[in-house]
């Protein structure tokens, strides 16, 4: 019997200031519960979701089979993070397109959809809207703040933004902030979208259009690089196209001059496996993602450095997180490196909090947070085993 | 028993309530030992998977690191004491590592197999290298990479200036002051920065 998962949708008239000065009005945050809170109302796990995510961590929908959440595989009944013994909470963010209050909403202000008028949001503000909703719910403090890539920087957040509500702090696959690589690579992908004819300037919406080949070119840039080089030469190699596009072909040969004429010698084709999986990951990305909404969450990832306020030095910012921790890392993950989450590690270190790092040896490059890699669920799971202890 | 109570006689060295490094932690009995017994706080540092998975099932702090690219996440004098039991044989680089425990911890506390030890002695007098309790691996497939003896030690301390403190061997889990570097299974030195 599958969890059942049931969307809930919480709104909230105080407005909320964010962070670049803007405020906005009112809101409404879409999330999903698990399990079930106890008496001391003291079992309460939230987790932050990455990019493309939302509040659908786990199980499956009624009467839909195939729609498990994202994080499925750590957290249910029986699971690493264990619905039987925690209440987990699955929040979207503010600015997501996946039911809390985004782009594609109308402006009570305007009456018209917010589209490129919706305010950029930063990390620190979607921890804010988060902390509401626990209040709604009553819940004082969290058993444990867990969150991976994008998430784990909310996990982060919520360490420093809100110590005494956290009694632990699960980040991986995530970075104090990000490189001018990363940047980049962020930078690269917005603007697919925003020259993509069919933005204009965030207000599609009202031209009835999507920029979908934005998007789709913005997904392919990001997916390369949540792989490692080496699981995208084991999954495509230097294979040619899907069997499908060669249909009514002769089976391959391995006359040399045969496999040569395989080639369609042209350079708007697809030719390789690997770009057959590219513009497919693309157009499906294409067809349910908000533009403005990976806009804005590009920016929140560009903008988050804790350590900012403190001249860099991240073991200063990191002073007044009181939360034990445990992070993770994979070793192939180039897009958040080991060496980063060392450098939170470090900054604990440096003022003496409870902090255990698990360097995972995976060749799956960052999509590994998401994957199943027994050392990676263990160690997950011990941690959250030692939380329920101390809860009993 | 005979674990137990080596691991007793090196926490006897551990003063109560230190901030300890452990490099090398294994399963991360000890720091669970100083820390409950001893009323210590700290670290552990592993590379093993399932090493780690054991610390953070006991609850004791464990970060995964490969000592052989140093300890450079660790801040000088950052702990009262740092530990490696058993570790040093496992090390490329020792020296360096020893040095490495010096630097981040007011006080060191080495403990390894004897080389030695009368019984290996023997063994070696006969021709062949000792497998023993201590050693209890063939010279071929061990994951030593090194071996040494308690006077061996001696030397190399006072080449990096180190202050020995306290010194003695362990056998049984009984310390040995007599003659220990024939005597001890087990060397053990408690000692700090000279200069």
């Amino acid at each position: 019997m599958p969890l059942l998962a049931t969307p809930q949708f919480q709104h909230f008239s105080e407005p909320l200031a964010l962070q670049s000065g803007a405020v906005i009005a009112g809101y409404t945050l879409a999330f999903e519960t698990y399990g079930t809170l106890n008496a001391e109302r003291s079992n309460a796990v939230v987790v932050c979701h990455a990019l493309n995510a939302s509040h659908h961590v786990a199980g499956v929908y009624a009467g839909e089979d195939k729609s498990e959440g994202w994080w499925d595989n750590m957290i249910g009944p029986g699971k690493p993070v264990d619905s039987n013994r925690f209440f987990v909470i699955g929040i979207n963010n503010l600015g997501s397109c996946f039911g809390s209050t985004g782009p594609m909403h109308e402006n009570p202000a305007t009456g018209q959809v917010y589209g490129a008028d919706f305010p950029v949001v930063t990390v620190e503000d979607w921890v804010h809207a988060q902390a509401r909703l626990l209040d709604v719910l009553g819940i004082a403090q969290l058993a444990a703040v867990l969150g991976g890539s994008l998430g784990g920087m909310q996990a982060l957040s919520w360490a420093l933004q809100y110590p005494e509500r956290v009694r632990n702090a699960v980040v991986v696959a995530s970075a104090p902030n990000l490189t001018a690589e990363n940047i980049a690579f962020n930078e690269v992908a917005r603007r697919a979208i925003v020259t993509d004819p069919d933005f204009h300037g965030g207000n599609f919406y009202r031209h009835g259009v999507i920029p979908k080949r934005g998007l789709r070119i913005a997904r392919m840039i990001g997916h390369i690089t949540y792989l490692s080089d080496d699981v995208m030469n084991e999954k495509f190699g230097r294979s040619l196209r899907p069997p499908d596009l060669l249909a009514g072909q002769a089976p391959p040969s391995d006359d040399p001059a045969t496999l040569l004429r395989d080639y369609h010698y042209s350079t708007q084709d697809i030719e390789f496996q690997i770009e057959s999986y590219l513009r497919y990951q693309g157009d499906k990305f294409s067809e349910y993602f908000d533009a403005n909404t990976y806009l804005l969450i590009t920016r929140a990832l560009d903008y988050f450095d804790p350590a900012r306020a403190f001249g860099g030095n991240l073991t200063r910012a990191l002073a007044r997180a009181t939360a034990k921790f445990l992070l993770v890392s994979f070793t192939t993950d180039w897009r958040f490196a080991p060496a980063r989450s060392r450098e939170i590690v470090k900054a604990l270190l440096e003022n003496r909090r409870d902090v255990s790092y698990a360097e995972i040896d995976a060749p799956h490059g960052h999509d590994a947070f998401l994957l199943d890699d027994a050392r990676y669920l263990g160690v997950v799971g011990a941690y959250f085993d030692r939380i329920a202890k101390e809860l009993a | 028993m005979t674990e137990k109570a080596t691991m007793q006689a090196l926490a006897a060295l551990v003063p109560q309530g230190s901030r300890v490094l452990d490099l090398g932690c294994g399963g991360g009995a000890m720091l669970d030992y100083l820390q409950r017994e001893r009323g210590c706080s700290g670290y552990g540092v592993e590379i093993d998977d399932a090493n780690v998975l054991a610390c953070v099932r006991r609850g004791v702090n464990v970060v995964q690191l490969n000592l052989e690219e140093g300890l450079a996440i660790f801040e000088d004098n950052s702990f009262d004491v740092v530990l490696q039991i058993d570790t040093l044989p496992h090390l490329r680089n020792a020296e360096i590592m020893l040095r490495e425990t010096a630097r981040v911890g007011r006080a060191g506390i080495v403990a390894f197999p004897n080389f030695a030890h009368w019984p290996n002695r023997l063994s070696v007098l006969r021709g062949r290298m000792p497998v023993t309790r201590r050693l209890p691996y063939q010279w071929y497939d061990t994951p030593n990479i090194r071996v040494g003896t308690f006077k061996d030690f001696e030397v190399l301390a006072h080449k990096n200036q180190l202050r020995i403190l306290d010194a003695f061997g362990l056998q049984e889990g009984e310390v040995v002051r007599w003659l220990p570097n024939a005597r001890a299974g087990t060397a053990v030195f408690h000692f700090e920065r000279a200069v």
